[in-house]
C-alpha cells in the first residue's frame, strides 16, 4: 500500500524529537504515515465489497443477455445513447477535477482545492439531472418493471433487460448521491482549513470511492448502451 | 451511558457477546419447542405453518444473529487487538457503527417475527420466497443490513492485522487465531456483499416485480440459489474458521507443547478460504444443474476437506506426549476435535454425487451441518469463552461444575443429533412437522437428547453468571498461556497495557523457561 509518490502526510512533519503531536493523530497509532496507511487500506477493501455487489448485477446481467440475446438487443435500443455518452463524459471530468483536488489538498493549495471540489459536485449534479430526463423518458414509455410496466410492442423477454437497466443505473445512481454527500462534507472542510500537506486522508479516501463510482458507469454505459 | 458512545474495542466487544448470547437464547428455545412438536408423529401444538414459520426464525437467527458475529465480533474484537499488542481496532469508530448496524438488523428482524414471520426457511428460495406472505421483505432487509454488520468487521480486522501489530511481531510470530480471523475477515469482507445484492433483488422482486428470480417474466429462479450459495457456502467458513482458530490456542495451552505444524495451520485457514469460494454447487446438486458443473463441484468440494484435515491432524500431533491438563476450555476443546471430524467426514459424503441424491433434504444434512455448525462453531465459542472469561470479567468460574456442563453438552448433543444422522439415512425429510411412524423411536431420542443439551447449556451459563458476583479474582494468566492478551491485567486497562508491548517470544514458545518481562 505504498504506491503513492508523494510522501504520505506526517512523514516529514509532526514527527520530531519535541515529541511534538499531531491534533489529527489517533491514540491507537504510533505515528501519521502509519494512520494513512491503515486508512487507505480499509478504503480499499471497502472498494473491493462495491466491486462485488456490483459483480452480483453484472454476472446476472451477462446470463439473461446469453440467454435472450435478441430482446436484449431489441431492448437496449429503448435507451439514448447520447445522453448515456454525455453521462460518461461528465464523470470523466469529475473524475479528473477530483484528481486536481486530491493534488491541491496535498500541496496545500486551498483555493484550487475548494475550487475543485464545487466543480465535482456540479459534474455529479449534471449527471444526475442527465439520468433525471432518461429515466421520466423511461418510464413515460411505461418502461418501468412492475405494475408500472405497460409497454406491450416488442420481444418478449424485453422485460427483464429493463429490471436489469433499472436496478443497476439506479444502485449506481444512490452511490452519486452517496459520494455527492461526501465532496460536500470535504467542502466544509476544505473551506474551514482543515486539509493541508500534513492531513488530507478524507480527501485521498473520497477520491478514492468518486474514482470508483466513475470507474462503474464505464463499464455500465458499453454494456447497457451498446449492445451489438 | 459512556458504554453507548464507547470506541474501546473491549467494550464493543463485550456488548457483542450479550447480544449474541441472547440471539442464542431466542434461537435455542425455538429449536426446544420444534423438538417438542416432533416428539410424536401427528400435529401437537403447532400447525405446519407455524412449524414452517418457527423453523425458520430457529435457523436466521441461529446464522444470522448468533453464530455469524458470534466469535469474530464478540471474542474476536475482545482479544484480537491484544493478541496484537495493540491500543485498539484500525477503525474504532467503524466497529461501533458495526454494532449499531447489528442492532438496526436485530430490531429489524424481531419486527419482522412479530409482525407476521416468515416461513421460508433460512435460505429464502424463490419462486416460494417471492410468492408467500409474511414478513419477508422485512426480513430480507434486516440481513441485508447485519450484512454490513459484518462487513464492517471485516474490513477492520484485515486492516488490523496488517497495520497494527506490536514491532517485532512478522506474520508468523502472530498467534493462529489472528490468522484464523484475518482468513475470516477475506471472506466476510469478499463474500458478503453478494449476499447484500442478491436480498436487495429479493426484496425488490417482492415489492416491484422485477422478474430477475421470476421465470414467467423472464428471469431464473435457480440464479437466485447460485448467488444465495456464492456467500452462504463461505458463510459456512465465516462460521468454523474463528473456531478453528479459537482451537489452535487452546489446545497448545492446555498441553504446554508448542503448536505442531503452524505454518501448516496458518496456510491452511487461508486455503479454506480461498477453496470456499469455489464449491458452492454442492448444494444444487438436485437443483438441475449440468452433469460436468454437478462432478467438477464435487470434486472442488473433496479438496476442501484437505486443509480440514491438516488442522486435525496438527491438533492432535501438539497434544501427542503433551502434560495435558483438562480444565473446562481444554475439555470443549476436545469435544471439537471429535465434533468437527464427524461433521467434515459426513461432509465428503455428502460431497459425493450418487450419495447426495439419496441424502439431500433429509435429516443426514440436519444432522451434517450441526455437528460442523454446533458440535464446531458453537463448542469451540463455548471454549473460547470459558478461556477468555477470567480475561474479559477479571473472575474464575467454578472449574467443576462447567466441566460438568461441558461433559452434558457433548452427550447431549450426540444423542440429539446421532439420532438425526440415522433417521436421515432412512430417508426421514427435513422440514417436516410430522413424519411416518417408523421414525419414531429416533425422533424421541432426539427430544430427549435436546433436553440434555439444554441443561447442560443452562449449567454452564449459570456457573459463568455466578462467578460475575465475586470480587474479581482472575490472575493475570491463569492457564499459563503465552500470547500477548494474558500479559496485561485482568480485566485489561482502558488502553490495554500500561507501554506499548515488543514482541520478545513466539506464541507458542511452552520449550522455555517463562520469562516476564516488562516492556
Ligand atoms: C469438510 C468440510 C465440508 C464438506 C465437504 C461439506 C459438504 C456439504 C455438502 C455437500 C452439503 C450439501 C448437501 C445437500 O444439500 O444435499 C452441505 C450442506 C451444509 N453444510 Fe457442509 N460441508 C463441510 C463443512 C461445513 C461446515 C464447516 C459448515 C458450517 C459451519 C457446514 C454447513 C452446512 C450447512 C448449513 C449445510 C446445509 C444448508 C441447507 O441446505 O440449509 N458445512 N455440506
Ligand atoms: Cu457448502
Amino acid at each position: 500500500m505504498s504506491s503513492h509518490t508523494l510522501p504520505a502526510p506526517g512523514d516529514t512533519h509532526g514527527h520530531d524529537d519535541h515529541g511534538h503531536h499531531d491534533p489529527n493523530l489517533q491514540h491507537h497509532f504510533v505515528e501519521m504515515a502509519q494512520q494513512f496507511d491503515t486508512a487507505k487500506l480499509g478504503m480499499w477493501l471497502f472498494l473491493a465489497t462495491e466491486i462485488l455487489m456490483f459483480g452480483g448485477l453484472f454476472v446476472g446481467f451477462g446470463l439473461q443477455q446469453a440467454k435472450f440475446p435478441e430482446a436484449f438487443k431489441a431492448a437496449h435500443h429503448h435507451l439514448d445513447r447520447s445522453m448515456g455518452a454525455l453521462n460518461t463524459v461528465v464523470l470523466l471530468i469529475s473524475s479528473f477535477t477530483m484528481v486536481l483536488a486530491v493534488w491541491a489538498a496535498q500541496t496545500g493549495k486551498r483555493k484550487v482545492l475548494i475550487t475543485n471540489l464545487a466543480l465535482t459536485l456540479v459534474c455529479a449534479g449534471t449527471f444526475l439531472v442527465v439520468k433525471f430526463f432518461e429515466y421520466s423518458h423511461k418510464i413515460h414509455e411505461g418502461l418501468l418493471p412492475g405494475k408500472f410496466f405497460h409497454y406491450a410492442h416488442g420481444q418478449p423477454n424485453e422485460y427483464i433487460f429493463f429490471s436489469f437497466y433499472f436496478m443497476m443505473t439506479g444502485l449506481h445512481g444512490s452511490h452519486v448521491i452517496l459520494g455527492m454527500g461526501a465532496i460536500t462534507w470535504l467542502l466544509i472542510r476544505a473551506i474551514k482549513g482543515d486539509f493541508g500537506p500534513g492531513y488530507y486522508t478524507p480527501v485521498d479516501l473520497v477520491g478514492l470511492f468518486w474514482h470508483l463510482v466513475d470507474l462503474i458507469w464505464i463499464y455500465l454505459f458499453p454494456l447497457l448502451y451498446l449492445i451489438g | 451511558m459512556s458504554w453507548l458512545t464507547t470506541v474501546d474495542h473491549k467494550r464493543i466487544g463485550l456488548m457483542y457477546l450479550w447480544s449474541v448470547l441472547t440471539a442464542f437464547l431466542l434461537g435455542g428455545l425455538f429449536a426446544l419447542a420444534l423438538r417438542l412438536e416432533l416428539l410424536t408423529p401427528k400435529e401437537d401444538f403447532m400447525t405446519a405453518e407455524t412449524y414452517n414459520k418457527v423453523f425458520t426464525l430457529h435457523g436466521a437467527v441461529m446464522v444470522f444473529l448468533f453464530i455469524i458475529p458470534a466469535i469474530p465480533a464478540a471474542l474476536g474484537n475482545f482479544v484480537l487487538p491484544l493478541m496484537l499488542g495493540a491500543k485498539d481496532v484500525a477503525f474504532p469508530r467503524l466497529n461501533l457503527a458495526s454494532y449499531y448496524v447489528y442492532m438496526t438488523g436485530a430490531i429489524m428482524a424481531l419486527t419482522a417475527i412479530l409482525t407476521g414471520g416468515i416461513d421460508t426457511g433460512w435460505t429464502f428460495y424463490t419462486p416460494y420466497s417471492t410468492t408467500t406472505g409474511g414478513a419477508v421483505t422485512l426480513m430480507t432487509f434486516s440481513v441485508f443490513v447485519l450484512g454490513f454488520s459484518s462487513i464492517f468487521t471485516g474490513i477492520n480486522f484485515v486492516a488490523t492485522v496488517h497495520k497494527l501489530r506490536a514491532p517485532g511481531m512478522g506474520w508468523f510470530d502472530l498467534p493462529l487465531f489472528v490468522w484464523g480471523t484475518y482468513a475470516t475477515a477475506i471472506i466476510q469482507v469478499l463474500a458478503t456483499p453478494v449476499l447484500a445484492i442478491t436480498l436487495l433483488l429479493l426484496a425488490f422482486e417482492r415489492m416491484f416485480q422485477i422478474g430477475i428470480f421470476d421465470a414467467k417474466l423472464g428471469g431464473d429462479p435457480v440464479l437466485f440459489q447460485h448467488f444465495f450459495w456464492f456467500y452462504s457456502h463461505p458463510a459456512v467458513y465465516i462460521m468454523i474458521l474463528p473456531g478453528m482458530a479459537i482451537i489452535s490456542e487452546i489446545i497448545p495451552t492446555f498441553s504446554k507443547k508448542h503448536i505442531f505444524g503452524y505454518r501448516a495451520i496458518a496456510f491452511s485457514s487461508v486455503a479454506i478460504a480461498l477453496i470456499s469460494f469455489i464449491v458452492w454447487g454442492h448444494h444444487m446438486f438436485t437443483s438441475g444443474q449440468s452433469q460436468l458443473a454437478a462432478v467438477i463441484f464435487s470434486f472442488l468440494t473433496f479438496l476442501v476437506a484437505i486443509p480440514s484435515g491438516i488442522k486435525v491432524f496438527n491438533w492432535v500431533a501438539t497434544m501427542y506426549r503433551g502434560s495435558i491438563a483438562l480444565d473446562t476450555p481444554m475439555l470443549y476443546a476436545i469435544s471439537f476435535l471429535l465434533l468437527f471430524t464427524i461433521g467434515g467426514l459426513t461432509g465428503i459424503f455428502l460431497g459425493a454425487l450418487s450419495v447426495d441424491i439419496h441424502l439431500h433434504d433429509t435429516y443426514f444434512i440436519v444432522a451434517h451441518f450441526h455437528y460442523v455448525m454446533m458440535g464446531g462453531t458453537v463448542i469451540a465459542f463455548l471454549a473460547g469463552v470459558h478461556y477468555w472469561w477470567p480475561k474479559m470479567f477479571g473472575r474464575m468460574y467454578n472449574e467443576t461444575w462447567a466441566r460438568i456442563g461441558c461433559l452434558l453438552v457433548f452427550i447431549g448433543f450426540n444423542v440429539t443429533f446421532l439420532n438425526q444422522f440415522a433417521m436421515g439415512a432412512k430417508g426421514m425429510p427435513r422440514r417436516y412437522y410430522s413424519y411416518l411412524d417408523q421414525f419414531q423411536g429416533n425422533h424421541i431420542g432426539s427430544t430427549v437428547g435436546s433436553w440434555i443439551l439444554a441443561l447442560g447449556l443452562f449449567i454452564a451459563a449459570g456457573v459463568l453468571m455466578a462467578s460475575l458476583r465475586k470480587k474479581y479474582d482472575a490472575p493475570d494468566n491463569p492457564w499459563g498461556s503465552k500470547t500477548m492478551e494474558w500479559e496485561t491485567q485482568s480485566p485489561p486497562i482502558t488502553h490495554n497495557f500500561p507501554n506499548n508491548p515488543v514482541m520478545l517470544h513466539g506464541p507458542y514458545d511452552y520449550n522455555e523457561p517463562v520469562v516476564r518481562r516488562e516492556a
